[in-house]
């Protein structure tokens, strides 16, 4: 578990030294402290020399406030080392999901993302923080209390040589025979959450076939699985406390009857009596800790796991072996042979044998019906997913061939599911051009015909997104998006179906200004719409991964069945 | 609907929330009795166990009577012996409790749940539902496993000790009082700091979380416009800010333990210099000074016990207050007073002197409704259907589409206006029969883990293998079905997550389908359908219509082209009615919306 997570700890290499260094010296003050005591009872009580109990009670009161100092120390560097390694974990796994592929991103799934960088993390966080304290501490206790306890006298010492095996192992056995159970118990919890989470979200579908009380029964059977684990998990870690006091009594029982034939025989003091008693709480005290702390571990154990799957998850999309960082020379597009499918997998090939060119500053649409590979194919362009198989060429050069940043620095894309994030319209817009300028950016809007909508709300460009543009429409979140993308001034421009809230005539407004305003861009268009393509320089009409057809508007109708009969489907109405 | 949000750290209603939480606990009278005694014993155990160092070492071990010291010694075992077996008891007996009390809290909180009309679900948000069974629930089992017990234990040792250094040494207690003094300011002083930066900590958290979940969703568009930079640098603030403030938190909370520890060890050194002092004046004997020390030693851990302890408490009784705010809720009425009978000839409602054949008319009369008071949705809504009808549902987002079928089932009540149901006004139907006799397939398709055969046998529990697969055929899934690895076994896991949209879309008309209802409420699915998939759903829908009376909202216009009656309806009001080609011709809104020149969704 350590190992895997080192590298984050780099910056706090020293901290675990230091935190060793003043836990020690707060162990063996307070391992000190019953020595002095028996000094007092047996030397100063006895010779009734109030000097000598004084001195050792000023020491005594010295060593606490010392020991409080280091222990706070100690808590001091543990919590900057745990919290430390916990933000570098939690940064670099923001910095892995920055670098996953979109494919990396599908895999792990969106929320499963979210909660291993949340929960998962501050698990991991508040585990170092205690095994950092704790399990320095307890074996420096137990090492230091039985080194003086053998220095006050052997024989006695020899109890603690047998009730600390005892109780070592006693709570291993304990820990290792709880862990299966809670690990079942967490099988438990994530059924009993399963059956929580589909029936919220079914909700609808529970009540419109009345199946309340069947959705009750359902519940009850995993409410009962869930206590039958807890209790079964549960009730052997009960044993820690009476086995830990078992210990501590017979110890106890034990010191005062050796002991106190020794005092009888005056081997040892009333006094080292005492401390040998004070020592009996402070050793076995340490060792119940450690099995607090272990179990913590194996709590943690499954949280680390995921949290590794995340950091050493590399993107397959990399351009390690670009050495020259060439520019970006025209929008023109060139896809050569070009298969390609989610994962590899060739069964499910989502796009097959592709062969096409636009020239730069030309416009092509793309049509065809539902899964036959659109969005697919114009992901491919930026790198957004790696092709199978084939070659696709922007302005010229093989697209790997680029920097992976100067490669979709000169492609924007404008994506079907639109994000906007929280921030004003101003700063959402200057995602395109940050160094943007205020007349770049009312421009950018004017062609995305976003310009009126804005200045209608009362603090115009400086309005306040929520988060996921909460307060706009559909279609004001996708011309915001638009204007983003123009600002870019991109070679490629790419719209996945992002008209489709817009009435026709600004969807017809906004083709308008990328055919005056933007003559060297290279445009993409995916429409459901034929007005949305008519006019473009190319057509493709795609069906199941292959392209059906390709020409202009002109050429495809009537020669090319599906477009016509997508024409028809949406002409015909107009007609009647 | 605005999604509420509530989470407030603190419990409000302190009194309130621990008396329903005491009833709960109260179920266990006997066994709740049974803690406190073994509580009791088993604090007294180590109690009484530290006082007998005092005669030990006066009367036996100093002396020198060392079969005395035998005799008490075994004494002083069974007394442990009794402890250790008393703390046994009282951590197994409180488990148990606490099991009890989780189980039935969560029971009723899901049952309660399952009795809340639908208006709760849609203005609720299911994390923060699903909060109250995990987080709630579990800060209340947290607290009941340990904190109760060791409060409760913590404060008999307190007690127990303080009266025994009373009984040993007046004089030196005076001492313990002041440092237990110190030790209190202690834990106020830095408990008060910590939990200050605790605060902190929960809100930069807040935040920190809050920006991964946008930035993580957003991460397809943060990677078109190259922003990965900004967004780390974005984040590194969030974080640095974030371990800043738990740092201090953490500093703070983890230096409490060392801190009390050695002022007790402070007591420690002032009990024994002044108590060597009164020995040596006479005024003590060493015994006593014996136990007394043992005992200063031990005070500081209750303490501290009871302050960790008391957030533990603090926010159980957070939790449980949200957990009872929602009991609080209304369930969803049901006056209903005509009920359903199923023959083999078909079903009947029965009122209290007539049975009426259940055929399938419906009637909406002059219906508004909104889901506040302030904005209606729906004005003035007349429809009529019988069976065999296809009614259709078409307008702009928000026009009222989807709210008119919450009405039909009951799920939201009328504000004004009536609907019937073969004459009867559904507000008499029994929910239960009135919805039995009823079907939607949903947009979107929600299954639940278990078989193929399962999921559509959810539409109706008593229907055969044959039935189920019938209504498979019928609603054209059995094809896919069959060549599933484990045809109508297959398992389904997360929502059916191994299944295409189009497929799961199959599998909600088979379970309609199979439930046989008079009444049809399909809400046509807007996500990506392959075209061969969605000839199949649009020939499924179409024969599991037959002969039913069929409400359709319809999200694009080619399905619906078939319907008997297209209603258009705008800001909540049909503006146009009749088939599609009358509306075509009209060139009114329909027509605008058929040839895009208004979005349909």
């Amino acid at each position: 578990m350590i190992k895997s997570l080192t590298p984050y700890a780099s910056k706090f290499k020293k901290y675990p030294l230091y935190c060793l260094f003043f836990i020690a010296i707060e162990v063996i003050c307070d391992v000190v402290q019953p020595i002095m005591m028996a000094l007092i009872i047996d030397n100063g009580i006895a010779n009734k020399d109030l000097d000598y109990i004084f001195f050792h009670g000023m020491i005594m009161v010295v060593l606490a406030i010392i020991a409080m100092i280091a222990g706070a120390l100690g808590a001091y560097f543990a919590a900057t080392a745990g919290t430390g390694v916990g933000a570098e974990i939690r940064q670099a796994e923001m910095k892995a999901i920055q670098n996953f592929s979109f494919s990396n991103v599908d895999r792990f799934s969106t929320s499963s993302l979210i909660t291993r960088m949340t929960n998962d993390t501050n698990n991991i966080q508040m585990t170092l923080i205690a095994m950092l304290r704790l399990l320095v501490r307890a074996p420096l206790m137990l090492v230091f209390a039985i080194i003086l306890a053998f220095q006050i006298n052997q024989e006695l010492s020899l109890i603690f040589l047998v009730a600390t095996p005892f109780l070592g192992i006693t709570l291993f056995f304990i820990v290792r025979t709880a862990f299966p159970r809670f690990f079942s118990l967490q099988r438990a919890i994530d059924r009993l959450n399963r059956v929580l989470q589909e029936n919220f979200i079914g909700i609808r579908v529970v009540k419109s076939f009345v199946r309340g009380k069947e959705e009750k029964a359902k519940f009850a059977a995993e409410n009962a699985n869930y206590k039958k684990s807890a209790l079964h998990a549960m009730k052997v870690i009960m044993f820690n406390m009476p086995t830990m006091q078992l210990t501590v009594y017979s110890c106890m029982i034990a010191v005062l009857w050796f002991g106190g034939n020794l005092v009888n025989t005056n081997v040892i003091g009333a006094g080292e009596l005492l401390s040998f008693i004070a020592y009996i709480s402070q050793i076995l005290m340490s060792l119940m800790m450690l099995s607090f702390v272990f179990i913590m571990i194996t709590r943690t154990k499954a949280s680390v796991q995921r949290v590794v799957e995340v950091l050493e998850t590399k993107s397959e999309i990399n351009d390690d072996d670009v050495v020259i960082d060439i520019p970006v020379a025209n929008g023109a597009i060139t896809f050569k042979d070009v298969d390609f499918s989610y994962g590899g997998n060739s069964d499910d090939e989502i796009l097959k044998q592709l062969n096409f060119s636009i020239e730069s500053g030309h416009i092509l649409g793309i049509i065809g019906p539902t899964g036959s590979g659109k969005s697919s194919l114009v992901q491919l362009i930026p790198r957004l997913y790696d092709i199978d198989d084939g070659e696709i060429y922007v302005g010229g050069k093989n697209i790997r061939q680029y920097k992976i940043k100067t490669l979709r620095d000169s492609v924007a894309m404008v994506l079907q599911k639109n994000t906007l994030f929280s921030g004003t319209i101003r700063e959402n817009l200057m995602w395109g051009n940050e160094h943007a300028t205020d007349e770049e950016i009312m421009q950018a809007a004017q062609y995305a015909q976003a310009h009126d909508f804005i200045m209608d709300f009362p603090d115009g460009y400086q309005t306040v997104l929520e988060q996921g543009g909460g307060n706009l429409s559909g279609g004001q979140k996708q011309r915001l998006c638009i204007a983003r993308a123009i600002l870019k001034q991109p070679k490629i421009l790419i719209l996945d179906d992002s008209t489709s809230a817009v009435d026709t005539e600004t969807d017809g407004k906004i083709r308008e200004a990328f055919f005056h305003h933007l003559p060297d861009t290279t445009v993409i268009i995916i429409a459901q719409r034929i007005s949305s393509i008519a006019g473009a320089d190319q057509i493709m009409v795609l069906n199941e991964g292959e392209i059906n057809g390709l020409g202009t508007h002109e050429e495809l109708l009537g020669t090319n069945a599906i477009y016509t009969d997508i024409y028809e489907t949406q002409e015909r109405g107009a007609e009647v | 609907m605005a999604k509420q949000k509530s989470m407030k750290r603190k419990p409000q209603h302190l009194a309130k929330t621990l008396q329903q939480l005491l009833s709960y606990l109260m179920m266990n009278k006997l066994a709740l009795f049974s803690v406190v005694i073994c509580i009791i014993l088993s604090t007294g155990a180590g109690i009484a166990g530290t006082y007998f160092i005092r005669p030990i070492i006066n009367d036996y071990i100093l002396p020198g009577d060392l079969g005395g010291l035998a005799r008490i010694l075994m004494v002083v075992g069974v007394i442990y012996l009794f402890g250790v077996l008393a703390t046994y008891g009282y951590n197994r007996i409180m488990i148990q409790i606490s099991q009890n009390t989780i189980q039935k809290l969560r029971q009723d909180l899901f049952d309660h749940l399952q009795d809340l009309p639908i208006g709760f679900f849609d203005r609720t948000n299911n994390g923060d539902i699903m909060s109250r069974f995990t987080n709630d629930v579990d800060n209340i089992q947290e607290a009941l496993n340990n904190s109760v017990t060791q409060i409760l234990a913590a404060f008999l040792t307190i007690t127990g000790t303080f009266v025994m250094m009373l009984i040993i040494s007046p004089i030196l207690t005076i001492v313990i009082v002041v440092m237990v003094l110190v030790m209190i300011l202690i834990i106020k002083v830095i408990g008060g700091k910590s939990s200050y930066y605790f605060g902190q900590q929960q809100q930069f958290l807040g935040n920190t979380n809050s920006y991964i979940e946008e930035y993580v969703e957003g991460q397809k568009v943060v990677k078109v416009f190259n922003h990965e930079d900004e967004v780390m640098a974005g984040f590194d603030v969030r974080n640095e800010a974030l371990q800043g403030a738990s740092q201090k938190a953490q500093t703070l909370s983890n230096a409490m333990m060392p801190i009390l520890g050695n002022t007790s060890f402070v007591s420690y050194a002032l009990t024994a210099s002044l108590g060597g002092l009164m020995v040596v004046r006479g005024m003590l004997d060493i015994g006593s000074l014996g136990s007394f020390l043992q005992y200063s030693r031990t005070f500081s851990q209750p303490l501290s016990q009871v302050s960790q302890q008391t957030n533990t408490l603090l926010a159980a009784l957070a939790g449980a207050e949200r957990i009872f705010a929602i009991m609080e809720i209304s369930s969803e009425v049901d006056d209903g007073t005509v009920t359903l009978e199923r023959t083999e000839t078909g079903n009947f409602w029965l009122t209290e002197n007539q049975r009426i054949p259940v055929v399938g008319n419906i009637e909406l009369k002059d219906v508004s409704f909104g889901y506040t008071p302030e904005e209606p949705v729906l004005k003035h809504i007349n429809v009529w259907a019988k069976p065999g009808l296809k009614v259709a549902f078409v307008g702009a987002t928000g026009a009222g589409k989807t709210t008119i079928t919450n009405l039909i089932n009951r799920f939201y009540e009328i504000d004004t206006g009536e609907i019937l149901y073969d004459g009867l006004p559904i507000t008499t139907i029994k929910k239960a029969d009135l919805r039995s006799t009823m079907s939607i397939v949903l947009q979107d398709t929600h299954l639940f883990t278990g078989s193929v055969m399962e999921n559509i046998r959810y539409g109706r529990l008593d229907a055969s293998n044959v039935e189920v697969i019938e209504a498979a055929k019928l609603a054209n899934a059995h094809d896919f079905i069959k060549r599933l690895p484990r045809g109508y076994d297959t398992i389904l896991s997360g929502d059916g997550g191994n299944l295409s949209q189009g497929q799961r879309q199959l599998l909600a008309i088979a379970r309609a389908a199979v439930a046989n209802p008079n009444v049809l409420i399909l809400d046509e699915a807007t996500s990506s359908i392959d075209s061969h998939t969605e000839q199949l759903i649009t020939t499924g829908m179409d024969q599991l219509m037959t002969g039913r009376t069929s409400f359709v909202i319809a999200h694009r216009l080619s399905t619906i082209r078939n319907a008997d009656v297209i209603m258009v309806l705008d800001h909540g009001e049909i503006v146009e009615r009749g088939n599609h080609e009358e509306l075509i011709q009209k060139k009114g809104m329909y027509y605008k919306l058929y040839t895009g020149q208004i979005e349909l969704d």
